[in-house]
């Protein structure tokens, strides 16, 4: 394509056969135009200046006054359709060009760098929380204390008698010096003794934490575990309130499929005493029973070492251990993957468990 | 406890076909849980049959090693092989290849025959050695798995047995019975015996039982025996240290002699080995009847027993050998030469019985729990003895067990009985408990029967007695674990079976839900672990070191401790007063596991003694303390406040293709205290800061608008982390958690928003390089006056331009009125009040 047409004649403005003819020579070229530049060139050589139709419309000013109505009634359609043309060739071919560079600018979408790192709950902080929310769920209250306490809080005032066994068992790590009576708690017991003593009956608490046992760590122990213990005191609470309570929270945290089993046990601060198993549909190598804690109605001596009257309340209590919870419920292999503090545990975790 | 099937088959019924897999499920119901199988057919196999050495050709081997060329008859002679299989001679007669040289010709043996399997898997096999097809082996104890002896080949007639040839050996030595190990829980003592066991059984059965102690023909009364005085003159909470003492003598016995294989293979399966037949009847009586006895040599004693209390500075030597120094609080048994025995826990090794012993005299004596708990522990003498006194034994069981050893001793040793006898002591009062009618049904929400009540009281041997209110129960002589109403309430509960109880869910009154503390504690960590930290746990036991670093900012400071008096490792024997040492020793952890890249934190307690910790004294169970001693209590228990800290390590994210990491740096320590700040809408405060932990220059000191100082944060110190082996230019915070949550606000008063537009104002102000940029933007912020909205500082510059020693701070500062479109005069104004009085504070210079 050139700009103008050379050595053609300037049609007449009157002439309607030469001016479709230079209309559709324009219309035809506009239409060949592949590129936006293509269409640049067509514009000027047929609506620029030189163009035939520019010069024919110039033209209409030397007619006489009866053809120059005619004639530019003529023009005006002409150059109307070739405008119109224009623009809309103009139009496909900026869509076009738009759909190539877009096209061009793609990318490789499963290259992208992942500039955030995702954080992680411990999943034994997770489950705590869990645990939390379904005795909150229910109207409890969720006690803390500290995990070096005074012997008395641990076991005294549990009914744990100064020479019994019992207290021999709990493997416990004692502070210097012991005459100063302080050790690191072996339960979240003493913190059932601090509720009692701090709250009025009835009495409702769960008592998550972290607790404390001379145990060296391998795949199945560790020194330092978290549990969860619960205590209610009421009015004639029995035994079956305890089963109860479990059993509902068992299957909040497992299922509607979950079922709990009651074998008799020996607590110093509970009689009757049991332990607790939970049924566990999915576990590893086949369903099966699993020991999943201990509890019993809470002994009157420790209501009466809170100064509540064994004769009108009873109560019950409760406790299972977290790592052995999320162990069968997550299939945790080996206590040390919860205790090492390889970033793998706790990251494939997540926020979940 | 192991007990020995065969044992508890002669006084319960259990079936002829029950294994010790049986008998556990059946006892757990009961309440004593499942431990081990104990079954010696598990690891051993037949054929093992008796065979008797016909000749032993002694063979040098060019090792220097000589070797035994051996044929044995396993088959009687005359009588057919009817055994088939490779390498089983048809003729009854085995060629054997045996290094040991132990036996002599004519010796019966244990053969264990091919296709026999031992213990770990050891398949017996005819096998070509030393030049001889070798069709078996001649077997050892150590090799059967039934004891430790080293001395070679087990000659049976050197155990008393004289068996014909080709007797199963198995059947023989006992190794078809088999135990069942339970965890018996510690108020329990009278199950540490076949007795209680078989008791239980019965219970849990609903099958008859019969009393070991049944079978006994005691005499009613003994006298004229060997002289005894139970003089204690420092009972232990007021109860005598031995409150019954029965002894008796037999003559004429021979020590020596074997003890039979049935109770040799119940001893084995029940965990004890064979002594001496004196010992080993001891011990068997004790593990049928649970009253521990002991046999002395008594031409060895001098004059009477004495049952005292040890005097300062007194001595014995034990039956293991060691000599001890006694304390004033244990309990002896003396004779006329000084003490012969710490009771209850370990006899003297003067007066034992050996194998010249004649006359033995049997002790079967009735010590009080807590007496022989302390001496235990004291001496650190566990015993199977102490174990059952410590928990408790029936105080009418010591005649009959007595008994029991002078019987065995008279049919097994060949001793005679004198009639005279001693038995001196006290019975303690019987433990009677009124049981309220309803009481039971109430506490187990069962409404129980009465007959199913008086049922379960009277199995276990309680005497009932129907009253108006209820009942009146008269514990069991061996149930020293019964004591109150609750006690026996468990007992019918138990009996009657925990899966009968139904299930009722009790509603607790309208709750609080979590408390404030509480929410914030979870905000908090949330918040972290959402910035892309990863929570941890580590142990709080640290070195005095890591306390000494961590715990405190001046350098060569000293940070009281807890420190424990029985650590897992003496190392770390400390209590955490920094969670910084942990969260490093996971760092590290980490770092050797390949991963460098880390944001760790964790959440936890530190324990700070500071000041008077711990009580002298602490009060007795069963009564609530008076409220002074409960406020001494309470102020003896250290602080324990809830910190966090976090380690970041390496590069905040991973590379990738189109991303270039960035490495941590002090910066990101502040910031993320400064996150947990906002969280919980507190103003963390940061200042230079100087801790011994961290580098001198690039640490922050955390604080509250209060001035309270709440933590750190920065990049390490570079040679704590050399020394740690860390990654240079580690950064870490530290923060009271509990400090944060305490001062944040209860309400929070909204604040108008402003739709008036904006007017903002740069300003770059050039001031001394120390001044720190924080001070002079509050001097900004104070300057501006009610006007300004914010003020941020967006630039930092030094160098070209910029007088040496001096910097540039650009702020940007945003304008906003309540009430009125700011003019821009109006903001001018503002600026040049915030610049006047940075200038006024510290010489800043408007650029």
């Amino acid at each position: 394509m050139t700009e103008t047409l050379p050595g053609a004649a300037i049609p007449n403005p009157t002439d309607e056969a030469a001016i479709t003819a230079a209309v559709d020579q324009a219309v035809a070229a506009i239409a060949g135009a592949a590129t936006l530049d293509e269409l640049k060139a067509v514009r000027l050589a047929h609506t620029g200046e030189k163009s035939p139709l520019s010069l024919a419309n110039r033209e209409i000013g030397k007619l006489p006054k009866d053809q120059k109505a005619v004639a530019g009634k003529l023009m005006g359609s002409s150059r109307g359709r070739v405008n119109k043309a224009l623009a809309d060739r103009t139009a496909e071919l900026e869509a076009e060009n738009d759909a190539r560079i877009l096209l061009e600018e793609t990318v490789d979408v499963t290259a992208a760098p992942r500039r955030r790192r995702a954080g992680a709950r411990h999943p034994l902080s997770t489950l705590q929380d869990r645990v939390s929310d379904i005795f909150v769920g229910m109207g409890w209250e969720i006690a803390e204390g500290p995990e070096v306490e005074s012997e008395w809080f641990n076991f005294d005032a549990l009914n744990f008698k100064p020479d019994h066994p019992a207290r021999e068992m709990q493997d416990t790590f004692f502070v210097e010096p012991p005459e100063a009576h302080l050790l690191m708690r072996t339960h979240t017991s003493p913190v059932q003794v601090r509720s009692m003593l701090e709250r009025e009956v009835p009495i409702y608490v769960l008592c998550p934490g972290k607790v404390f046992r001379t145990d060296e760590l391998d795949s199945t122990h560790t020194p330092v575990f978290h549990q969860f213990e619960g205590l209610a005191i009421d009015r004639k609470l029995s035994m079956a309130d305890l089963r109860g309570t479990l059993e509902h929270f068992a299957r909040q945290m497992f299922g509607d499929e979950a079922q709990i089993r009651l074998r008799p046990n020996y607590f110093p601060f509970t009689e009757p005493s049991a332990e607790l198993d939970i049924f566990h549909p999915g576990a590893k190598g086949g369903p099966r029973w699993i020991e999943w804690g201990g509890c019993g109605m809470v002994n009157p001596n420790v209501l009466r070492a809170a100064g509540i009257d064994p004769d009108i309340y009873s109560g019950f209590a409760f406790g299972m251990g977290i790592e052995r919870t999320l162990m069968f419920r997550n299939e945790v292999g080996d206590m040390r993957d919860m205790i090492e503090g390889d970033v793998r545990f706790s990251e494939h975790f997540g926020m979940e468990i | 406890m192991r007990i020995p099937l065969s044992w508890l088959r002669e006084f319960a019924a259990v079936p002829a076909g029950a294994t010790a897999e049986d008998l556990m499920a059946e006892l757990v119901k009961v309440g004593f849980e499942e431990e081990e199988v104990h079954r010696p057919t598990d690891t051993l196999q037949g054929p093992i049959v008796v065979g008797q050495v016909l000749s032993i050709v002694k063979e040098a081997q060019t090792n220097g090693k000589t070797i035994n060329w051996c044929q044995v008859r396993v088959v009687p002679e005359g009588q057919e092989q009817t055994l088939t299989g490779e390498g089983i001679d048809p003729s009854g007669v085995q060629g054997i290849i045996c290094g040991a040289h132990n036996f002599v010709e004519g010796d019966k043996v244990v053969v264990t025959l091919p296709g026999a399997v031992l213990p770990g898997d050891f398949r017996i096999s005819a096998r070509k050695t030393y030049g001889h097809l070798s069709a078996g082996m001649i077997a050892s104890v150590r090799e059967l798995g039934i004891g430790e002896d080293h001395d070679g080949i087990l000659v049976l007639s050197r155990i008393g047995l004289d068996p014909e040839i080709g007797t199963d050996a198995m059947e023989l030595l006992g190794l078809y019975d088999q135990a069942a190990e339970i965890n018996v829980t510690p108020d329990r003592g009278y199950a540490f015996s076949i007795r209680g066991v078989a008791r239980e059984y019965a219970h849990a059965t609903g099958t008859a039982f019969t009393d070991p102690a049944s079978k006994v023909q005691a005499p009613a009364e003994l006298s004229g025996g060997y002289g005894v005085k139970l003089n204690d003159d420092a009972p232990i909470y007021g109860k005598p240290g031995c409150d019954r003492f029965v002894a008796r003598t037999v003559r004429g016995v021979d020590a020596t002699k074997p003890t039979p294989q049935w109770m040799v293979s119940r001893l084995r399966l029940a965990g004890i080995r064979s002594i001496s037949l004196p010992v080993d009847i001891s011990n068997y009586v004790m593990l049928e009847l649970g009253q521990p006895t002991h046999c002395y040599d008594q031409d060895a004693l001098t004059g009477d027993i004495v049952v005292r209390r040890a005097v300062a500075g007194e001595k014995i030597t034990t039956l293991d050998g060691k000599e001890r120094t006694l304390d004033v609080e244990d309990l002896l048994i003396t004779d006329g030469s000084g003490a012969i025995g710490i009771a209850g826990v370990m006899g003297g090794a003067a007066t034992e019985v050996s194998d010249s012993t004649s006359n033995v005299l049997v002790e079967a004596a009735h010590f009080d729990e807590v007496s022989i708990g302390r001496s235990r522990r004291r001496h650190k003498l566990p015993s199977e003895a102490s174990k059952r006194f410590e928990r408790g034994v029936d105080w009418h069981v010591a005649d009959i067990a007595a008994q029991r050893v002078v019987d065995l001793l008279v049919e097994l040793a060949g001793g005679v009985a004198d009639q005279a006898g001693t038995d001196v002591g006290t019975a303690p009062d019987a433990v009677t408990i009124a049981l309220p009618a309803g009481f039971a049904a109430q506490r187990i929400g069962i409404d129980f029967t009465e007959d199913q009540i008086t049922t379960s009281l009277v199995d276990l041997g309680a005497l009932v007695e129907k009253n108006d209110a209820g009942w009146t129960v008269t514990a069991p002589s061996w149930r020293n674990d019964l004591e109150t109403k609750e006690d026996l309430t468990e007992e019918i509960a138990r009996l009657v079976g925990y899966d009968k109880i139904p299930a009722t869910l009790p509603v607790a009154p309208p709750g609080r839900g979590l408390t404030r503390v509480q929410e914030q504690r979870r905000r908090l960590i949330q918040a972290l672990a959402d910035a892309g930290l990863t929570e941890v746990l580590a142990y709080p036991f640290v070195s005095k070191a890591a306390n000494d670093t961590f715990g405190v900012a001046e350098h060569g400071a000293e940070r009281t401790a807890v420190k424990l008096a029985n650590p897992i490792s003496e190392e770390q024997g400390f209590l955490r007063t920094s969670i910084l040492p942990g969260l490093i020793e996971v760092a590290k952890r980490n770092h050797s596991r390949g991963f460098r890249d880390l944001a760790l934190f964790e959440s936890g307690l530190v324990f700070l003694p500071d000041g008077t910790v711990g009580t002298a004294s602490i009060p007795p169970l069963g009564a609530k303390p008076a409220d002074e001693v409960l406020d001494a209590l309470y102020d003896g228990v250290p602080d324990q406040p809830l910190h966090v800290a976090a380690v970041l390590t390496g590069h905040d994210s991973p590379a990738a293709a189109g991303h270039t990491p960035r490495l941590w740096d002090w910066s990101d320590a502040l910031d993320i205290a400064r996150l947990a700040g906002d969280v919980l809408g507190v103003e963390v405060v940061v200042s230079q800061g100087a801790h011994q932990a961290f580098h001198p220059g690039r640490a922050a000191q955390l604080s509250l608008r209060t001035g309270e100082v709440v933590g750190y944060a920065g990049e390490l110190h570079p040679k704590l982390l050399a020394a740690h082996d860390m990654p240079a230019r580690s950064v870490a915070l530290e923060f009271n958690a509990d400090a944060l949550f305490e001062a944040a606000a209860d309400v929070i008063v909204a604040r108008h928003i402003s739709t008036f537009p904006v007017a903002t104002q740069d300003v770059a102000l050039v001031v001394p390089q120390a001044i720190p940029a924080d001070q002079v933007l509050e001097a900004l912020r104070e300057g501006a006056g009610e006007l300004l909205e914010d003020v941020a500082l967006f630039d930092v510059y030094a160098g070209k331009g910029i007088e040496e020693g001096k910097k540039s701070l650009a702020f940007g500062l945003r304008f906003r009125a309540t009430d009125r479109t700011l003019t821009a005069d109006e903001a001018s104004a503002a600026r040049e009040g915030a610049v006047a009085l940075a200038a006024e504070r510290f010489g800043a210079v408007q650029r």
